[in-house]
């Protein structure tokens, strides 16, 4: 778990590198004219992917309670919403205004959302198999080493995304 | 140091945790940049701080003893021996089994670089199989108490011998409510 830890540090810490070196080094202005973010779809994603997290969390308390049926809903909610906020970024990709061959500040914009983006795609793989498994009866008040672990990986995902929004929509 | 995503709930917490820190970067970073960058210093600092002073979960907690039955009229003696080991003095006519724990380094351990060190436990466990009657060997996990820990799980012995420096010995001992004595 150290060296996935660090392995994803030293992942987005090479994306953050090239965002704080274009935007403070280079002086790029942030977003550069005429484009504009579109902060306020990233908020709502934002809240969508901190429900997620949320109901991932009452999924994994439900089954450590033997509730199989609120796990269930909880990873089913969980998925939807992920699967919202991924439908979301893809949807504001293409009406951002701006793609990757005008300049470095889309290029990092890009290089940073997408990069969060795969993982939220990983996440959603993950979550599928979850609850799939999940309706098919795999998990138990004693084993539920599989929520427990996808659960980890989705709260991972939130976190950087948390840390993406406020460095690239917010500030 | 506690590991923010060792289990569901903590990496929940951890979630929230950052929210926070990054609720306060912006408010910071709104009233003024540099407020916003001392922010963010002092929350990534705190991050730290938290994570490096933190009790780990059950870390403060005595480890369990291990005991062990032997069936009645036999002496059974389990031997720790680190690899390299050439050979041990065993007491006549006892059932013996050598563990040989795959000892590693950090940097092995952590990475999974281990089959080297396994390797080279497997060879000493074949060589002291071969030069004690009688004995079997076998290989343990990279921490000697640990691997003790597993032996006397499945092989119920009367005392242990063990080979090797002071640190290991010691934490043999405190691990196994056994007797403990140096081969």
């Amino acid at each position: 778990m150290y060296l996935f830890i660090a392995s994803e540090i030293m992942l987005f810490g090479s994306f953050f590198t090239a965002y704080f070196f274009v935007r403070i080094v280079n002086g790029v202005p942030w977003p550069t004219p005429p484009y504009e973010l579109p902060v306020f779809v990233a908020a709502i994603n934002t809240f969508i992917l901190m429900t997620s997290s949320a109901t991932m969390h009452w999924a994994t308390v439900s089954i450590k309670r033997g509730n199989v049926w609120g796990m269930r809903a909880g990873l089913l909610l969980t998925f939807l919403m992920g699967l919202s906020f991924l439908i979301s970024q893809l949807y504001e990709y293409m009406r951002v205004g701006f793609n990757l061959s005008d300049g470095a500040f889309p290029t990092i914009f890009f290089c940073l959302t997408g990069l969060h983006g795969c993982h939220v795609f990983v996440g959603l793989t993950i979550l599928a198999f979850m609850t799939i498994r999940a309706f098919r009866g795999h998990f138990t008040a004693e084993h539920h080493h599989g929520v427990e672990i996808g659960g980890i990986y989705w709260h991972f995902v939130d976190v950087m995304w948390i840390v993406v929004f406020t460095t690239v929509y917010i500030l | 140091m506690r590991n923010p995503l060792r289990s569901e709930a903590e990496a929940y917490r951890l979630l929230w945790i950052v929210i926070a820190g990054a609720a306060v970067i912006i408010v910071a970073a709104f009233i003024n940049t540099w407020l916003g960058v001392a922010a963010a210093v002092i929350a990534f600092a705190a991050l730290g701080w938290w994570l490096m002073h933190e009790p780990v979960p059950g870390a403060a907690e005595p480890p369990p003893v291990v005991t062990s039955g032997t069936p009645p009229g036999t002496h059974r003696v389990l031997v720790v021996a680190p690899p390299g080991t050439e050979t041990v003095n065993v007491p006549n006519g006892a059932e013996v089994l050598v563990v040989v724990p795959a000892l590693a380094s950090t940097a092995e351990s952590l990475t999974g670089a281990v089959d080297d060190r396994r390797g080279d436990a497997e060879a000493t466990a074949a060589a002291l199989e071969a030069r004690i009657p009688g004995a079997r060997a076998e290989v343990g996990a990279d921490d000697p108490a640990l691997a003790a820990e597993d032996a006397l799980r499945l092989f119920g012995a009367d005392e242990v011998l063990v080979v090797g420096d002071d640190g290991m010995f010691e934490a043999i001992r405190e691990r196994v409510a056994l007797p403990v004595s140096r081969a």
